[in-house]
């Protein structure tokens, strides 16, 4: 990896499915309205028997935070999984109803899910690396699709690290263990492995419930720098968190979207009981 | 139920903690009997055996054949046969047995009605780990060394690749055989003066013949290029490295794929469990990067699951070189005179070796199968010895 001082510019220059940094706003929250990255509408779904999710209706806006929220096992996790197929591996799951990116049925079973999960990437509750070293992590997803030169993937390692704000931190140990980090660390290397495929959005299914404080802040950092340029759908357990980070919050119950809207509005002016109870606490 | 009293009044007797400790203390004794008792049986058993077998044991052991006289015989030719049967049995086992276990691990299928399926089939698998080995053995008589009669018997194979025949004369001279390319089905070429045939080493030189009231060649470099007309030849062939015929008769590989039945449910379910032991965190990240089923498997599931496979098979290995029952059917030599030198030659192997040894009525036999028994313990501690070294790099590796 080259050792070059200077920060590389903020855009990378080969990674497809990004837009230019013109059309990216600051970074305060905005809750004007953006185009709409992916549209959920009438989502059921089933684990063998059981009613998961009852006809969710959502559209998730590009460069915005959506925040997932809700009980344990009411759903939020089952919709997330949906967006990328990743229930595609758990038996017997099924669903039915629109769940679109752009013109792409994400649902149909032509869609090809591994091009589908290059562009939705995911990252998940527990940091999980690869027992590799930490620069094969980040090289991991760039490997399997592009053809790369070295200096290429030097690169795009390089830019994957700093966008996940964890360059600084590992520069000088690239090779060794990705293991040996910490975690909050391990995490935000998992955030670089995601991103270094150049994915349109990004999945978080409570990427800090495994974390310390600390990290925990960092890591929403992280996702405040990082919707400036991707979709972003978090599902968390902590209200604080999707309050402070995300523009718009959708409360789930019992496999129902109760309530969905802007962050300030939710949680501020609740239009449902239910929803008011919960995120003041009284149950949940 | 009614009580008189109310609950919190009722006296209750404590069991005195002298019982407790007095229960505690015989159960550990319980252990140690028992544990020591192993040691102890162990400990004798080894020791008669070295008593028995040290004061044959020596290089000449080692290196020395088969043979009648108890104090020239040696273990070579077994030696060689487990290792050559045990190395064949591994090339076929491991990547059957893994990718078995991969497809019962990580192709599970969605549907209701196939995974139902899919646990039969694992259930039957580990239900073939606990088939005696006797029973491979007449499978693999059938299946193996005589390939179910489709391919005719091993006298007459259907299919023969990688040999030569000929009929053997002695030459004139006395002093070496003349061979002569014979027909496909063993039909003799009539010698001629001028035909091209070969010497034992395979030489090749033009044949002279004599009259059969012909005075003998007193030239004896001529005289070992000639033959007298009217001997009689006997059939004779010379096979080369990668002679191969169907079926496979008693040979190291009908041997070492007999071996391959009884060890490969218990690879398949060692190596699932290693596969199993793969975090399903690893595989969600690699799939939620866009893998696909093999990338997976390649790139995140075999390296981690490797030591575990790696400790499996070394195990079923070593179990392999200490089976005798299903070789005592597949292997059909009593008596070796020459090592064997590749998958169609005859062979024995060691635990076989030592139970023709212990079932002579010779003393002597005897105390030579308590030898090749420290020879064959060596090698299994050994091997066992290299599995745990294995799992032990694993584990400082992933930490």
């Amino acid at each position: 990896m080259s050792s070059a001082p200077a920060a590389p510019s903020d855009d990378h220059p080969e990674l497809p499915g990004r837009r230019p940094a013109s059309a990216v706003e600051t970074s305060s929250r905005d809750e004007t309205p953006t185009e709409t990255a992916i549209r959920i509408a009438g989502l059921d779904s089933w684990y063998g028997s059981f009613h998961a999710l009852h006809g969710i209706t959502l559209d998730i806006p590009e460069r915005r935070v959506t925040s997932l929220i809700g009980p344990s096992g009411c759903g939020k996790s089952t919709l997330l999984r949906w967006i990328n197929r990743m229930n595609d591996t758990v038996p017997e799951a099924r669903a039915t109803g629109t769940l679109q990116m752009g013109e792409l049925d994400i649902l149909a079973r032509a869609t090809d899910v591994v091009d589908l999960r290059r562009r939705i990437g995911i990252v998940f509750q527990k940091p999980n690396p690869f027992p590799k070293s930490i620069y094969d992590n980040v090289a991991f997803g760039p490997r399997l699709h592009f053809r790369m030169t070295r200096s290429q993937l030097d690169e795009r390692v390089e830019w994957a690290l700093r966008k996940a704000a964890v360059w600084d931190e590992v520069k000088d140990r690239l090779r060794g263990p990705a293991l040996g980090l910490s975690g909050g660390q391990q995490q935000r290397l998992c955030i670089a492995r995601a991103i270094a495929v150049g994915p349109e959005i990004l999945l978080m299914d409570e990427p800090c419930s495994a974390l310390d404080p600390q990290s925990t802040l960092s890591i929403e950092d992280l996702i405040f720098e990082l919707r400036e340029q991707y979709a972003i759908v978090i599902v968390t357990h902590n209200m604080q968190q999707a309050a402070r980070c995300s523009d718009q919050t959708a409360f789930f119950y019992e496999g129902r979207l109760i309530e969905a809207g802007p962050t300030n509005q939710v949680f501020t002016r609740p239009r449902q009981k239910r929803t008011e109870d919960y995120v003041t606490g009284k149950f949940g | 139920m009614s009580r008189e009293t109310p609950i919190e009044t009722v006296r209750l007797e404590p069991i005195p903690a002298s019982r407790r400790r007095a229960i505690e203390r015989s159960f550990r004794i319980l252990c140690t009997t028992v544990s020591l008792l192993s040691v102890v049986l162990l400990v004798t058993l080894i020791g008669a055996i070295l008593f028995q077998g040290l004061p044959r044991l020596s290089w000449n052991f080692i290196t020395g054949m088969s043979s009648r006289d108890p104090s020239k015989a040696g273990i070579l030719g077994a030696l060689i046969g487990s290792a050559l049967v045990c190395i064949t049995c591994a090339a076929a086992t491991l990547p059957i047995g893994v990718a078995t276990a991969i497809f019962l691990e990580e192709y599970r299928p969605q549907r209701r009605w196939l995974n139902v399926l899919h646990r039969q089939l694992e259930l039957l698998i580990s239900n073939l780990a606990g088939v005696p080995s006797v029973v491979y053995g007449l499978l693999g008589l059938s299946a193996f060394v005589h390939l179910f009669g489709l391919f005719g018997t091993i006298q007459e194979p259907f299919f023969e690749i990688g040999v030569r025949r000929y009929h053997q004369y002695e030459s004139e001279a006395d002093d070496r055989m003349i061979l002569i390319p014979a027909e496909r089905d063993g039909a003799a070429t009539a010698p001629v003066a001028g035909m091209t045939v070969y010497t034992s080493d395979l030489r090749s030189f033009a044949l002279r013949t004599i009259d059969q009231d012909a005075p003998r060649v007193e030239d004896p470099k001529a005289a070992r290029r000639t033959i007298r007309l009217g001997t009689v030849g006997s059939p004779t062939r010379r096979t080369a490295w990668y002679y191969l015929r169907l079926p496979f008769g008693y040979t190291v590989l009908a041997g070492a794929l007999t071996l391959m039945l009884v060890v490969l449910p218990v690879v398949i379910i060692a190596s699932q469990e290693a596969v199993r032991a793969v975090p399903g965190s690893l595989r969600a990240a690699a799939l939620g990067l866009g893998c696909t089923r093999w990338q997976v498997v390649r790139s995140v599931t075999l390296p981690s699951a490797t030591p575990g496979i790696m400790t499996g098979a070394i195990l079923a290995m070593s179990r392999a070189i200490g089976e005798a029952a299903p070789i005592l059917l597949v292997s059909g030599v009593l008596y070796l005179s020459s090592v064997p030198k590749g998958l169609m030659s005859e062979y024995t192997v060691m635990p076989l070796q030592i139970f023709q040894w212990a079932d002579d009525h010779e003393r002597e036999f005897a105390d030579l199968a308590a030898s090749g028994i420290i020879v064959l313990l060596v090698l299994l501690t050994l091997m066992n010895l290299s599995a745990v070294l294995v799992r032990q790099r694993a584990q400082r590796r992933l930490h």
